[in-house]
């Protein structure tokens, strides 16, 4: 009798901690060069996930099973924003793989752009082929490289693009060469004279401080766009920026099926900060002095 | 006081060294990348140029060793090392332009910027033993005193720079700060060697 009873709390705390252990299970697992990979799925969803510690793990893109065009991340919806500046990009440039959802969605909405996506990681790029179907193709070319590195040949050989999209940062390691004066500088030659940047970037601490700084010492003026509770939206161009009233015009006359990837032009436009909000004081962070890492954590 | 000295001067040597090693892959990565290959080519270029260093080190020691001599080891790896800090540019442009891999790109580029003030740096440790021993029964403790102090200036070399400096200073200040702390060194061996007539 005692021992039924036993094996019963027994067996009920398994079903607690399985049941709990469900929530997210992990479909695949990979330790690569630069970080531990790993795949989740729960509620349909599948996402990437980079582990740096046991409990704090950072999602690194997501993918809706029943509905793979959905851009699950708030910062990728918002990420779309550029085309109220630029509706109709020839010629595209995504830095930072992660599962392929941001190239996927270009060549969606715009099936002759050449898209261009740059990723560190092979492990991540197997990743992204193999559970969040990325595919290759005559129009979507992925380059295996430190971003820096090909910026800097691209620069050399002229190459130009109408979007560039900074998306490498995944909140546990900034790779601090990709977000100084110089780098910056690099990226906006290779823009042609329409040309938008995108940049997923920092919230907080101090380094938004300084990271906004330094954009703001390439670019200028630049649309400040704060997700509630996540990253920050950079969109800047070569150009002088439109205003907000030709913002919103560029937005309504756009023809992009964007409802269809969980999208909402207007509603990202209300994201928008008006006044820099960062210490103008703030260094400029250079190839010189670069210490992004640090000021993460202050 | 001749004894604290060559301590000192080891220690130096020892902070120079890892400081301009870390110091190194910050200059490289707008080139090359921040990938493991850079790491491992500028880690290669480090260990060969002191191990040549060691090796040229012990050769010339015996080569009527005094403090002059040792303080001119400090004073030419300075004069080695501080066009780094204005040489990097058009060096890594021209070396990224040329070699189209990274990876011997990086090692092409340490063993330009970095290899003959390592090889200079390494010397100092095994001249400086020359000097220190005294007696054949004590040599190997003062060895083993000579490498505490240097590897201990080389953890200290390391943690400052990579906690705190690259905080405070641009690369090319905390290169110009390394230099003068190298020549206060070299200068002041040189000054003690000529006082002493050694």
């Amino acid at each position: 009798m005692k021992f039924q009873k036993l094996s019963l709390i027994l067996l009920c705390t398994l079903g607690i901690l399985s049941s709990t252990t469900l929530e997210a299970k992990i479909i695949h697992k990979e330790r690569s060069l630069y970080r531990n990979i790993a795949v989740t799925e729960d509620n349909r969803q599948r996402c990437l996930l980079f582990t740096i510690k046991r409990k704090a793990k950072s999602r690194q893109s997501c993918f809706d099973l029943d509905n793979p065009k959905l851009l699950v991340f708030r910062y990728a919806q918002v990420s779309m924003t550029s085309f109220a500046l630029q509706a109709n990009p020839k010629d595209i440039l995504v830095v930072g793989l992660g599962g392929g959802t941001l190239p996927m969605t270009y060549n969606n909405l715009l099936p002759d752009a050449n898209i261009t996506a740059i990723e560190i990681d092979e492990s991540v790029s197997k990743v992204a082929r193999e559970y969040f179907g990325f595919k290759t193709s005559d129009k979507i070319k992925l380059v295996e490289k430190d971003a820096r590195v090909y910026i800097k040949r691209a620069q050399r050989k002229e190459q130009k693009f109408d979007l560039i999209v900074l998306d490498a940062f995944n909140g546990d390691y900034i790779p601090e060469h990709l977000m100084t004066k110089e780098f910056l500088e690099e990226v906006q030659s290779l823009l042609t004279d329409d040309g938008v940047l995108v940049s997923n970037t920092f919230s907080s601490s101090k380094l938004y401080d300084h990271e906004s700084a330094t954009y703001q010492a390439v670019f200028g003026e630049f649309y400040n766009l704060k997700v509630p509770r996540g990253n920050r939206v950079i969109i800047a161009a070569k150009r002088e920026l439109p205003t907000f009233d030709q913002l919103i015009e560029n937005t309504m006359q756009l023809k992009l099926p964007l409802e269809d990837f969980g999208v909402s032009l207007l509603e990202n436009l209300t994201l928008m900060k008006e006044k820099p909000d960062w210490n103008q004081k703030a260094r400029v962070m250079t190839d010189q002095f670069a210490p992004a890492n640090l000021l993460q954590g202050k | 006081m001749r004894k604290t000295l060559l301590f000192t001067l080891a220690f130096i040597a020892g902070f120079s060294i890892m400081a301009i090693e870390l110091l190194a892959g910050r200059i490289l990565a707008p080139y090359f990348g921040g990938s493991v290959y850079v790491w491992g080519s500028i880690i290669t270029i480090f260990m060969l140029a002191l191990s040549i260093g060691y090796l040229l080190g012990g050769r010339w020691s015996l080569n009527e060793p005094n403090l002059k001599k040792f303080g001119s080891l400090f004073i030419i790896a300075t004069c080695l090392m501080l066009p780094i800090a204005w040489m990097d540019e058009p060096v890594l442009n021209w070396l990224s332009d040329l070699i189209e891999d990274p990876r011997y790109g990086s090692l092409t580029a340490s063993l330009v910027l970095f290899s003959l003030p390592t090889v200079f740096l390494g010397m100092i440790s095994p001249y400086a033993i020359r000097l220190l021993i005294e007696d054949k029964e004590a040599s190997g403790q003062t060895a083993g005193r000579l490498y505490f102090v240097s590897t201990f200036g080389s953890a200290i070399g390391t943690l400052m720079t990579s906690f705190y400096l690259v905080l405070w200073l641009g690369i090319r200040q905390i290169i110009v700060l390394i230099c003068t702390l190298l020549l206060f060194g070299g200068l002041t061996a040189l000054v003690y060697g000529l006082k002493k007539g050694e």
